[in-house]
Protein backbone atom coordinates (compact mmCIF):
# COMPACT_ATOMS: atom_id res chain seq x y z
CA UNK A 1 0.00 0.00 0.00
CA UNK A 2 2.60 2.96 -1.17
CA UNK A 3 -0.55 5.35 -1.69
CA UNK A 4 -1.43 4.95 2.55
CA UNK A 5 2.76 5.11 3.66
CA UNK A 6 3.10 8.16 1.58
CA UNK A 7 0.12 9.10 4.10
CA UNK A 8 1.43 8.28 7.17
CA UNK A 9 5.06 9.94 6.26
CA UNK A 10 3.01 13.23 4.96
CA UNK A 11 0.92 13.22 8.48
CA UNK A 12 3.91 12.76 10.14
CA UNK A 13 5.94 15.76 8.15
CA UNK A 14 2.47 18.21 8.63
CA UNK A 15 2.86 17.66 12.64
CA UNK A 16 6.20 18.03 13.26
CA UNK A 17 5.67 22.15 13.33
CA UNK A 18 3.03 21.48 15.77
CA UNK A 19 4.75 18.89 17.71
CA UNK A 20 8.04 21.69 18.37
CA UNK A 21 4.77 24.39 19.33
CA UNK A 22 3.64 22.17 21.84
CA UNK A 23 7.01 20.97 23.65
CA UNK A 24 6.47 24.04 25.28
CA UNK A 25 3.39 23.06 26.83
CA UNK A 26 4.38 20.23 27.72
CA UNK A 27 7.26 21.38 29.65
CA UNK A 28 4.83 24.25 31.08
CA UNK A 29 2.07 21.46 32.24
CA UNK A 30 4.81 19.10 33.60
CA UNK A 31 6.56 22.58 35.58
CA UNK A 32 3.22 23.55 36.94
CA UNK A 33 1.54 20.38 37.54
CA UNK A 34 4.83 19.64 39.84
CA UNK A 35 4.14 23.04 41.43
CA UNK A 36 0.89 22.37 42.67
CA UNK A 37 1.68 19.11 44.18
CA UNK A 38 1.23 16.89 41.73
CA UNK A 39 3.76 13.92 41.44
CA UNK A 40 5.99 12.72 38.44
CA UNK A 41 4.22 9.89 37.92
CA UNK A 42 1.07 10.91 38.47
CA UNK A 43 1.74 13.62 35.69
CA UNK A 44 3.21 10.84 33.30
CA UNK A 45 0.20 8.88 33.28
CA UNK A 46 -2.77 12.11 32.90
CA UNK A 47 -0.61 12.88 30.01
CA UNK A 48 -0.62 9.52 28.41
CA UNK A 49 -4.55 8.91 29.36
CA UNK A 50 -5.39 12.37 28.51
CA UNK A 51 -3.62 13.54 25.97
CA UNK A 52 -5.28 17.26 25.93
CA UNK A 53 -3.19 20.22 27.04
CA UNK A 54 -5.90 22.68 27.96
CA UNK A 55 -8.12 19.86 29.78
CA UNK A 56 -5.07 19.17 31.58
CA UNK A 57 -3.99 22.56 33.08
CA UNK A 58 -7.84 22.99 33.74
CA UNK A 59 -7.78 20.20 36.08
CA UNK A 60 -4.45 21.02 37.74
CA UNK A 61 -5.22 24.41 37.62
CA UNK A 62 -9.38 23.93 39.46
CA UNK A 63 -7.50 21.39 42.16
CA UNK A 64 -4.87 23.95 43.02
CA UNK A 65 -7.43 26.61 43.95
CA UNK A 66 -8.89 24.41 46.53
CA UNK A 67 -11.55 22.33 45.46
CA UNK A 68 -12.74 19.52 44.58
CA UNK A 69 -11.81 16.15 42.87
CA UNK A 70 -15.25 16.13 41.03
CA UNK A 71 -15.10 19.90 40.40
CA UNK A 72 -11.83 19.28 38.67
CA UNK A 73 -12.82 16.44 36.65
CA UNK A 74 -16.08 18.01 35.52
CA UNK A 75 -14.52 21.20 34.46
CA UNK A 76 -11.97 19.11 32.48
CA UNK A 77 -13.84 16.70 31.14
CA UNK A 78 -16.10 19.31 29.86
CA UNK A 79 -13.06 20.85 28.07
CA UNK A 80 -12.09 17.58 26.24
CA UNK A 81 -16.16 17.63 24.93
CA UNK A 82 -15.20 19.24 21.54
CA UNK A 83 -13.49 15.73 20.72
CA UNK A 84 -16.95 14.24 20.34
CA UNK A 85 -17.98 15.75 17.35
CA UNK A 86 -14.46 15.99 16.31
CA UNK A 87 -14.55 11.78 16.80
CA UNK A 88 -17.69 11.48 15.23
CA UNK A 89 -17.02 12.89 12.46
CA UNK A 90 -13.73 11.20 11.94
CA UNK A 91 -15.43 8.02 12.34
CA UNK A 92 -15.66 6.67 9.12
CA UNK A 93 -12.39 6.38 8.18
CA UNK A 94 -11.52 4.31 11.44
CA UNK A 95 -11.94 0.26 10.10
CA UNK A 96 -11.49 -2.83 11.54
CA UNK A 97 -11.53 -4.46 15.08
CA UNK A 98 -13.20 -2.63 18.19
CA UNK A 99 -10.10 -2.66 20.08
CA UNK A 100 -8.39 -1.24 16.95
CA UNK A 101 -10.82 1.88 16.54
CA UNK A 102 -10.42 2.38 20.28
CA UNK A 103 -6.87 2.84 20.58
CA UNK A 104 -6.35 4.65 17.19
CA UNK A 105 -9.52 6.82 18.41
CA UNK A 106 -7.04 7.79 21.03
CA UNK A 107 -4.62 9.79 18.92
CA UNK A 108 -7.67 12.37 18.00
CA UNK A 109 -5.95 15.81 19.02
CA UNK A 110 -6.94 19.23 17.44
CA UNK A 111 -3.78 19.24 15.60
CA UNK A 112 -4.13 15.29 14.43
CA UNK A 113 -7.74 15.97 13.44
CA UNK A 114 -6.77 19.10 11.34
CA UNK A 115 -4.40 17.46 9.43
CA UNK A 116 -6.71 14.60 9.06
CA UNK A 117 -9.21 16.19 7.48
CA UNK A 118 -9.43 16.24 3.43
CA UNK A 119 -11.99 19.30 3.46
CA UNK A 120 -14.46 17.81 2.01
CA UNK A 121 -15.79 16.40 5.33
CA UNK A 122 -13.97 12.48 4.73
CA UNK A 123 -11.01 12.24 6.65
CA UNK A 124 -7.37 10.14 6.20
CA UNK A 125 -6.81 7.74 8.97
CA UNK A 126 -2.97 7.23 7.94
CA UNK A 127 -2.56 10.87 8.45
CA UNK A 128 -4.27 11.03 11.83
CA UNK A 129 -2.68 8.37 13.09
CA UNK A 130 0.76 9.51 12.23
CA UNK A 131 0.51 12.82 13.02
CA UNK A 132 -1.70 11.56 16.54
CA UNK A 133 1.23 9.17 17.16
CA UNK A 134 4.08 11.81 16.83
CA UNK A 135 2.17 14.25 19.06
CA UNK A 136 1.34 11.70 21.42
CA UNK A 137 5.25 10.38 22.34
CA UNK A 138 5.92 14.17 22.20
CA UNK A 139 3.19 15.16 24.78
CA UNK A 140 4.16 12.17 27.40
CA UNK A 141 7.47 13.34 26.92
CA UNK A 142 7.73 17.01 27.46
CA UNK A 143 5.60 16.82 30.43
CA UNK A 144 8.12 14.56 31.58
CA UNK A 145 10.83 16.62 31.17
CA UNK A 146 8.89 19.36 32.95
CA UNK A 147 8.09 17.70 35.22
CA UNK A 148 11.70 16.50 36.65
CA UNK A 149 13.08 20.01 36.18
CA UNK A 150 10.54 21.24 38.17
CA UNK A 151 11.66 18.95 41.23
CA UNK A 152 15.17 20.71 41.19
CA UNK A 153 12.38 24.20 41.50
CA UNK A 154 12.03 25.50 45.28
CA UNK A 155 9.53 27.98 45.20
CA UNK A 156 7.52 27.85 42.42
CA UNK A 157 5.11 31.47 43.57
CA UNK A 158 8.26 33.17 43.20
CA UNK A 159 9.21 32.37 39.83
CA UNK A 160 5.72 33.76 38.82
CA UNK A 161 5.14 30.20 37.83
CA UNK A 162 1.12 30.21 38.94
CA UNK A 163 0.64 33.41 37.18
CA UNK A 164 1.76 31.24 34.13
CA UNK A 165 -2.05 29.76 34.06
CA UNK A 166 -3.93 32.17 33.23
CA UNK A 167 -1.51 33.69 30.74
CA UNK A 168 -1.56 30.34 29.06
CA UNK A 169 -5.28 29.77 29.21
CA UNK A 170 -5.61 33.40 27.61
CA UNK A 171 -3.01 32.19 24.92
CA UNK A 172 -5.25 29.17 24.04
CA UNK A 173 -8.37 31.01 24.10
CA UNK A 174 -6.68 33.86 21.74
CA UNK A 175 -7.52 32.01 18.36
CA UNK A 176 -11.41 31.30 19.63
CA UNK A 177 -12.14 34.90 19.82
CA UNK A 178 -11.65 36.26 16.56
CA UNK A 179 -15.02 34.71 15.71
CA UNK A 180 -18.07 36.65 17.60
CA UNK A 181 -20.29 34.64 19.20
CA UNK A 182 -16.94 32.39 20.21
CA UNK A 183 -16.12 35.93 22.12
CA UNK A 184 -19.26 36.20 23.16
CA UNK A 185 -19.35 33.04 24.71
CA UNK A 186 -16.14 33.49 26.33
CA UNK A 187 -17.06 36.88 27.53
CA UNK A 188 -20.63 35.51 29.11
CA UNK A 189 -18.51 32.56 30.70
CA UNK A 190 -16.36 35.03 32.35
CA UNK A 191 -18.70 37.08 34.00
CA UNK A 192 -21.11 33.87 35.27
CA UNK A 193 -17.75 32.17 36.46
CA UNK A 194 -16.82 35.81 38.51
CA UNK A 195 -20.09 35.92 39.97
CA UNK A 196 -20.71 32.46 41.03
CA UNK A 197 -17.41 32.49 43.10
CA UNK A 198 -19.10 34.73 45.33
CA UNK A 199 -21.24 32.00 46.40
CA UNK A 200 -20.21 28.38 45.70
CA UNK A 201 -16.98 26.64 46.37
CA UNK A 202 -14.35 26.86 43.78
CA UNK A 203 -13.99 25.08 40.44
CA UNK A 204 -17.93 25.03 40.23
CA UNK A 205 -17.74 28.51 39.08
CA UNK A 206 -15.95 26.94 36.02
CA UNK A 207 -18.64 24.43 35.66
CA UNK A 208 -21.27 27.06 35.68
CA UNK A 209 -19.89 28.80 33.08
CA UNK A 210 -20.51 26.46 30.31
CA UNK A 211 -23.86 27.73 30.69
CA UNK A 212 -22.70 30.88 28.45
CA UNK A 213 -22.38 27.81 25.37
CA UNK A 214 -26.18 28.68 24.79
CA UNK A 215 -25.15 31.42 22.71
CA UNK A 216 -23.91 28.90 20.14
CA UNK A 217 -27.85 27.89 19.95
CA UNK A 218 -28.89 31.41 17.80
CA UNK A 219 -28.67 30.61 14.46
CA UNK B 1 -2.25 12.26 46.61
CA UNK B 2 -5.16 10.26 46.78
CA UNK B 3 -7.31 13.10 45.30
CA UNK B 4 -4.72 13.46 42.56
CA UNK B 5 -4.92 10.02 41.56
CA UNK B 6 -8.64 10.00 41.75
CA UNK B 7 -8.21 12.84 39.40
CA UNK B 8 -6.18 11.01 36.70
CA UNK B 9 -8.04 8.38 36.90
CA UNK B 10 -11.40 10.00 36.31
CA UNK B 11 -10.04 11.71 33.81
CA UNK B 12 -8.51 9.52 31.78
CA UNK B 13 -11.10 7.14 31.73
CA UNK B 14 -13.66 9.83 30.70
CA UNK B 15 -11.51 11.12 27.80
CA UNK B 16 -10.47 7.20 26.62
CA UNK B 17 -14.34 7.18 26.09
CA UNK B 18 -14.80 10.60 24.76
CA UNK B 19 -12.06 9.97 22.49
CA UNK B 20 -13.33 6.55 21.15
CA UNK B 21 -17.27 7.62 20.92
CA UNK B 22 -16.92 8.58 17.38
CA UNK B 23 -14.52 5.48 16.06
CA UNK B 24 -16.19 3.14 17.95
CA UNK B 25 -19.44 3.60 18.12
CA UNK B 26 -19.80 4.51 14.62
CA UNK B 27 -23.19 4.72 12.88
CA UNK B 28 -21.66 7.42 10.37
CA UNK B 29 -24.49 9.45 11.84
CA UNK B 30 -24.14 12.84 12.66
CA UNK B 31 -25.02 15.04 15.31
CA UNK B 32 -27.58 17.24 15.24
CA UNK B 33 -26.53 20.77 14.06
CA UNK B 34 -27.64 22.55 17.33
CA UNK B 35 -26.01 20.50 19.66
CA UNK B 36 -22.48 20.90 17.54
CA UNK B 37 -23.04 24.85 17.86
CA UNK B 38 -23.39 24.35 21.60
CA UNK B 39 -20.08 22.46 21.49
CA UNK B 40 -17.84 24.70 19.34
CA UNK B 41 -18.57 27.51 22.26
CA UNK B 42 -17.77 25.02 25.36
CA UNK B 43 -14.10 25.69 25.11
CA UNK B 44 -14.09 29.94 24.98
CA UNK B 45 -16.64 29.79 27.42
CA UNK B 46 -14.66 27.31 29.63
CA UNK B 47 -10.78 29.18 28.81
CA UNK B 48 -12.63 32.36 29.58
CA UNK B 49 -14.21 31.01 32.96
CA UNK B 50 -10.35 29.83 33.68
CA UNK B 51 -8.99 33.26 32.92
CA UNK B 52 -11.11 35.08 34.94
CA UNK B 53 -11.19 33.07 38.11
CA UNK B 54 -7.70 32.51 38.21
CA UNK B 55 -6.92 36.13 38.05
CA UNK B 56 -9.93 38.19 39.96
CA UNK B 57 -10.50 35.02 42.88
CA UNK B 58 -9.72 34.28 46.21
CA UNK B 59 -11.55 32.16 48.05
CA UNK B 60 -15.09 33.78 47.62
CA UNK B 61 -14.47 37.19 46.87
CA UNK B 62 -12.90 39.16 43.94
CA UNK B 63 -9.63 40.65 44.55
CA UNK B 64 -7.34 42.69 42.31
CA UNK B 65 -4.12 41.20 43.16
CA UNK B 66 -0.60 41.04 41.78
CA UNK B 67 -1.58 38.53 39.37
CA UNK B 68 -3.51 40.97 37.43
CA UNK B 69 0.08 42.28 36.48
CA UNK B 70 0.94 38.72 34.62
CA UNK B 71 -2.19 38.49 32.77
CA UNK B 72 -2.02 42.27 31.52
CA UNK B 73 1.68 41.47 30.04
CA UNK B 74 0.34 38.32 28.31
CA UNK B 75 -2.83 40.33 26.67
CA UNK B 76 -0.16 42.65 25.53
CA UNK B 77 2.05 39.98 24.24
CA UNK B 78 -0.88 38.13 22.50
CA UNK B 79 -1.55 41.16 20.91
CA UNK B 80 1.58 41.97 19.59
CA UNK B 81 1.44 38.24 18.29
CA UNK B 82 4.17 36.30 20.59
CA UNK B 83 4.47 32.72 20.68
CA UNK B 84 2.31 31.13 23.29
CA UNK B 85 5.81 29.96 25.20
CA UNK B 86 7.09 33.46 25.26
CA UNK B 87 3.49 34.67 26.41
CA UNK B 88 3.26 32.42 29.45
CA UNK B 89 7.56 33.15 30.21
CA UNK B 90 6.68 36.75 29.82
CA UNK B 91 3.66 36.98 32.56
CA UNK B 92 5.67 34.20 34.97
CA UNK B 93 8.90 36.54 34.76
CA UNK B 94 7.02 40.05 35.47
CA UNK B 95 4.60 38.50 37.90
CA UNK B 96 8.28 36.92 39.85
CA UNK B 97 9.99 40.55 39.29
CA UNK B 98 7.15 42.57 40.27
CA UNK B 99 6.99 40.07 43.90
CA UNK B 100 10.12 40.97 44.40
CA UNK B 101 10.24 44.63 44.02
CA UNK B 102 6.90 45.12 45.94
CA UNK B 103 7.70 43.00 48.71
Amino acid sequence: MPAQRSSYRQGLRLAIPFAIAVSGFGITFGALAHATNVDLLAIVVMSATTFGGSAQFAAVSVLAQGSSVGAAVVAAVLLQARYVPMSVAAAPAFTGPWWKRLLLGQLIVDESWAIGNRGDGTFDRAKIVAAGALLYVNWVLWSFVGAAGAELLKDPRALGLDAAFPALFLAILWPYVRERRAALAAALGAAIALVASLFVPPGVPIVVATVACVVGLRR
Amino acid sequence: MTATWTLVGALGAATILIKASGPLLLGGRALPAWSIGLLRMLAPALLAALVATNVLVAGNSLVVDDRVIGIAVAFVALLLGAPTLLVVVLAAVTTALARLLLL
